[in-house]
């Protein structure tokens, strides 16, 4: 569990990036933060590994204050997968996943070992291994990225955008590979992105953010959509005007769902399983 | 030309000393330039200040610094370390420059990925940020190579022996395929250094030839 007490954090130009901001992040479930782009996701985000200290309040993780701990053996236990894949150029694909393990002190070959059992578990092939990473496509180094953020088995993964480069369908391809890996490995995860339908896809838990990193609204999806705090966030989830305010329509065949712009987007299923 | 077949064992003498020389002063001036690069590099304060002093050393006439240096290093004005230390300067006069430049080609989100995965300061330098400035720092080692070898020779001036001594005793006794023999000696052992340079860059960066190799334009391709 990370859990966020009144933190703000002022940069030494003056901006306050965030202002008092206090969440709870449940254990293994992945939290997203959504906002527009300045609104403070990422400052937060980097608050976690110490990337950013807070200028106030406590960043706690299962009940310690990360600012406690020493700031390069936390960032070694935390997973952490950014946009544009931050892979290092000049190791080869095996030695970048294989980053944390060795920083840790494993023997390189026990790393590499590990490293090409975690490419096929992040769907990518063996062959690849010892190409760098500027021979890999953007959705391979991605998929390297989430690699080398689990390596060592961290308890808590930090995703910074990490699908924001890559086109619109390898996107959708690693989004759902993400949600297979959680399936499976149960991580906290603290996702930051800018793309609602990203946030509501990946997250249990969606934080909406306004300048500031002040909390338009947070909850579950379903509830952001059921029931929008309030002008802000029903506009920034489309719920009036976007795809999501849909209504009936009755046609011979039954009931279809059409949104605003009178597109056909699924047919009603009485009686269906609503969870 | 019989000069040449008759001499061959001085020319050779004289080529070894003059690699010696020069070596030497290329890879103390390389030591010596990592440090100051990385320091202009990290503080901006002093960066325009050693950038500006290391480089300013490079326009000081070769022929008085050969003749002041034995003064302020109080040594024989005939020590060859007296031409080892100039070559060195004006091999730190190109170098820092070109650390310099080396870090700032950095990417800055390289460093900042390798930091957020726990990689400590020191361990930053080393393993991430002087090999990833390999590529200019190795275009800043070819020049300053090549340049030390061909300055190298003005050590004769001063009485240090190496391949100079062709051209003025060549000239001075007007043995023209002499003069030769010191020009030709000197451009292959800088064509020789150079080509070992460009293969040990090969075997340590191999990074940095694929990745001209597979241009942006082919990864779009891939992707």
């Amino acid at each position: 569990m990370i859990e966020f007490r009144g933190v703000s954090k002022t940069f030494p130009d003056g901006t306050e990036a965030v202002h008092e901001f206090s969440l709870v992040l449940p254990a293994r479930k992945t939290t997203v933060f959504v906002g527009s782009s300045g609104c403070g996701k990422t400052t937060l985000l980097r608050m976690i590994n110490r990337m950013v200290d807070p200028t106030s309040g406590t960043v706690e993780i299962d009940g310690e204050d990360v600012a406690r701990r020493k700031p390069v053996q936390l960032r070694r236990s935390i997973g952490y997968v950014m946009q544009n894949s931050g892979l290092m150029p000049h190791f080869t694909v095996v030695d970048n996943i294989a980053t944390v393990p060795v920083l840790q002190g494993r023997t390189r070959r026990d790393a590499r070992s590990r490293a090409l059992e975690l490419m096929a578990t992040v769907g990518l092939d063996t062959a690849l291994a010892n190409r760098y990473p500027s021979q890999l496509s953007g959705g391979q180094q991605q998929r390297v990225g989430v690699a080398r953020g689990l390596a060592a088995d961290p308890n808590i993964l930090l995703m910074d955008e990490p699908f924001g480069a890559v086109d619109p369908i390898v996107r959708a391809e690693l989004q759902q590979e993400l949600l297979r890996l959680q399936d499976e490995f149960d991580k906290t995860i603290v996702f930051v992105t800018h793309d609602i339908d990203e946030a509501f896809l990946l997250g249990d838990q969606v934080a909406i953010l306004q300048v500031g990193g002040r909390i338009a609204q947070v909850g579950s999806p379903s509830a952001l959509i059921e029931a929008p705090a309030n002008e802000f966030v029903a506009s920034f989830i489309g719920a009036e005007a976007g795809k999501r305010a849909l209504h009936a329509k009755r046609t011979a065949n039954g009931t279809v769902l059409v949104d605003a712009q009178g597109r056909t987007q699924g047919v009603l299923v009485e009686g269906a399983d609503a969870s | 030309m019989s000069w040449i077949a008759d001499n061959l064992g001085l020319i050779a003498q004289l080529s070894a000393e003059h690699i010696r020389q020069s070596l030497i002063a290329v890879v103390i001036g390389f030591v010596v330039s990592i440090p100051l690069g990385w320091v202009a590099w990290r503080y901006r304060l002093l960066r325009g200040t050693i950038v500006v002093v290391t480089g300013l050393l490079y326009t000081i006439p070769s022929l008085a610094l050969l003749i002041l240096l034995p003064t302020l290093l109080g040594l024989s004005a005939f020590d060859e370390v007296n031409l080892i230390v100039a070559l060195t300067i004006y091999a730190v006069a190109l170098l820092v420059r070109a650390v310099v430049d080396g870090l700032d080609s950095v990417d800055a989100e390289v460093r900042l990925a390798a930091s957020a995965v726990g990689y400590g300061p020191a361990r930053r330098f080393w393993g991430v940020d002087l090999p990833l400035a390999g590529p200019v720092v190795l275009a800043g080692l070819r020049v300053a190579t090549a340049s030390t070898i061909a300055l190298a020779t003005v050590g004769i001036l001063v009485g240090v022996s190496n391949l100079g001594y062709l051209f003025t005793n060549g000239l001075q006794r007007r043995i023209i395929p002499e003069v030769l023999a010191g020009v030709v000696a000197v451009v292959l052992i800088a064509l020789v250094l150079d080509l070992l340079l460009v293969l040990a860059g090969r075997l340590l960066l191999p990074w940095a030839r694929r990745r001209s190799r597979t241009s942006g334009r082919a990864r779009a391709r891939l992707a």
